[in-house]
């Protein structure tokens, strides 16, 4: 065998290892999500066993030490906390993005996003502190306890909306200038292409920015957990506290054990598998718009 | 002339929504400041808490933030890198997998954290043995940032010129020359930027914590004993602690201010890199 063979074989097994163990590192990084599917559903599994799926949506209530496991108020919380934010945080969050991309002057739009990306950085755990402290008391002047689904609703718009605004405005900065400059030889005003053109042609990817800030919100739990009160209720009115889904996890396990405890990851299993169902719906959603294209 | 009405309408309509989300975080921000800045002191950042954290300092706490975050970075930040280098260029031949650990990756970043909680309970708690300890917590961290550090660190692989690829094949250098030679040097600073931004994803987080790491406030004496973050201590005292919300104010100021430092480096770092001024 020549000196340059050796060299040649030796490179090359260089470069298999080099593939194994990047490869491996890959599966290992995915193989991740499914651990945390295998590990919340194991620990599931005694509850979902022993308890049954019926008795968590048709049990007397939630009273877990005494054995009776309903989890449908919480989920009815986490649902209409979820839903709020969205009713504020939609509208205002695609109103400041067509602020930034067609009515702002370059700098302050420049500027503003900046701000936003900053913004959407503060950290959730803040966010509930200053609802919890400022927020809420001003709820209570309206009306007692302050602790509510309206603070709830209105400290989750505000954790999502920079991600709302900075994925829109990126949304309508993507649209073709070919259309927009089409719009304009036809004599549309500004506002006319705005709702006729632009906002026709990034609805695709506001529906994904929506999406997934439902996601994030509905899986939140340190602002839900500080200013909603986490009374296990059907709420009856926007001033009424709730509990929600995330916030009975993190309010409960700290002494949980047991059967509880296994229903408490029941609840965790539950919020993984929403998301990854509003996952699968906009993946669908996006492969049917291409293939409408 | 109805067009030229409804156009100046919706222009004051719009500018409305981006003033209130921007009033909304001022207020916040002012909230903050003035009832946090009488805390502030030398004393907060050097000296122990006192009275169930109503007063004296923070310092074990910050201790404790730092060890969680240095063994969050420290497990995800290789394998984030060499999870990168296998999407950006040796998943390249193997598009299937590549979706799928792609895919795995995004649907893992829109976890919520408290089921990062949940997961890290069951892991590394108990089924690893590790109990309520600063490296169960960290490791939950170090899962929970990975998404972000393996695709900033991918897009920055992905910036590197095809000419550098082409042109080491041509020289017939080996692909691990090519990586480690010509790819990763050029995607060092990727790398830079995804730790920083992991870094301030898990200095945020809360929820995976409560129960990983858990509450205990001195100094740890290990990796095994139990520390509360900052964000932790910000949650117990403000809620849990009558008379806390002051001492709360105080700790949330440092840890918004850091995270802006920590995000406003970021941010400075990949418009300098990237050349994009876009990319907030």
């Amino acid at each position: 065998m020549t000196s340059s063979a050796l060299k040649h074989s030796s490179r090359f097994s260089r470069d298999r290892w080099l593939v194994a163990v990047l490869t491996g590192a890959a599966a290992l990084s995915a193989a991740i999500l499914v651990f945390v599917v295998v590990f919340l559903a194991r620990e599931s599994w005694p509850a979902l066993d022993r308890i049954g799926v019926t008795r968590f949506l048709s049990d007397d209530g939630w009273f877990p030490t005494s054995g009776r496991f309903e989890l449908t108020p919480m989920l009815a919380g986490s649902l209409i906390v979820t839903l709020g934010s969205l009713l504020v945080a939609a509208p205002v969050g695609v109103g400041a993005a067509v602020f930034t991309q067609f009515y702002a002057p370059g700098a302050i739009a420049r500027w503003y996003r900046r701000a936003m990306g900053v913004l959407a950085g503060v950290p959730s755990v803040v966010l509930g502190l200053f609802g919890l402290m400022t927020i809420v008391p001003w709820i209570a002047r309206i009306r007692a306890p302050g602790a509510s689904v309206l603070a709830g609703a209105l400290l989750l718009a505000l954790m999502i909306l920079p991600t709302i605004v900075l994925m829109t405005d990126a949304a309508f900065a993507a649209v073709p200038r070919s259309q927009l400059s089409a719009a304009a030889a036809l004599g549309y005003g500004r506002w006319t292409t705005i709702r006729r053109i632009a906002l026709a042609s990034a609805r695709p990817s506001i529906v994904s920015a929506i999406v997934l800030a439902l996601a994030r919100a509905i899986g939140e739990t340190m602002v839900v957990l500080m200013v909603c009160g986490n009374v296990v209720q059907y709420p009856s009115s926007p001033f009424s506290p709730v509990r929600t889904l995330t916030a009975n996890i993190a309010l409960e396990m700290p002494y949980a054990t047991t059967l509880h405890r296994s229903a408490l990851f029941v609840g965790g299993l539950l919020l993984v598998l929403a998301v990854g169902l509003a996952f699968w719906c906009l993946a669908r959603f996006q492969i049917r718009l291409e293939r409408d294209d | 002339m109805i067009e030229r009405s409804a156009d100046r309408i919706a222009g004051w309509i719009a500018a409305a929504c981006a003033l209130s989300v921007l009033g909304l975080f001022g207020w916040l921000i002012a909230d903050l400041v003035g009832r946090g800045v009488t805390h502030l002191s030398w004393d907060l950042l050097t000296s122990e808490p006192m009275d169930a954290g109503r007063a004296g300092g923070i310092a074990p706490i910050l201790g404790s933030t730092g060890l969680i975050l240095a063994i969050a970075l420290v497990s995800a930040a290789p394998l984030g890198l060499a999870t990168a280098l296998f999407l950006a260029e040796i998943g390249r031949r193997h598009g299937r997998a590549r979706r799928w650990v792609g895919g795995s990756l995004d649907l893992l970043a829109a976890v919520p954290s408290i089921a990062f909680g949940l997961f890290g309970n069951a892991l590394f708690c108990r089924w690893l043995g590790m109990g309520f300890s600063i490296l169960s917590g960290g490791l939950t961290l170090g899962c929970m940032i990975l998404p972000w550090i393996t695709r900033t660190v991918e897009q920055h692989l992905r910036s590197v010129p095809e000419s550098y690829r082409l042109g080491g094949a041509a020289l017939a250098l080996s692909q691990s020359t090519i990586l480690w030679r010509l790819i990763v040097p050029s995607a060092r600073r990727g790398l830079v930027v995804g730790v920083v931004l992991g870094l301030a994803r898990a200095a945020a987080e809360t929820a995976a914590l409560i129960f990983t790491s858990g509450s205990v406030m001195r100094w740890p004496s290990s990796l095994f004993d139990s520390g509360r973050s900052v964000s932790v201590h910000i949650y117990e005292v403000a809620l849990n602690v009558p008379g806390g919300g002051g001492a709360a104010y105080a700790s949330a100021l440092v840890l918004l201010v850091s995270l802006i430092v920590i995000q406003s480096l970021a941010s400075v770092l990949t418009e300098h890199w990237l050349g994009r001024g876009e990319s907030a």
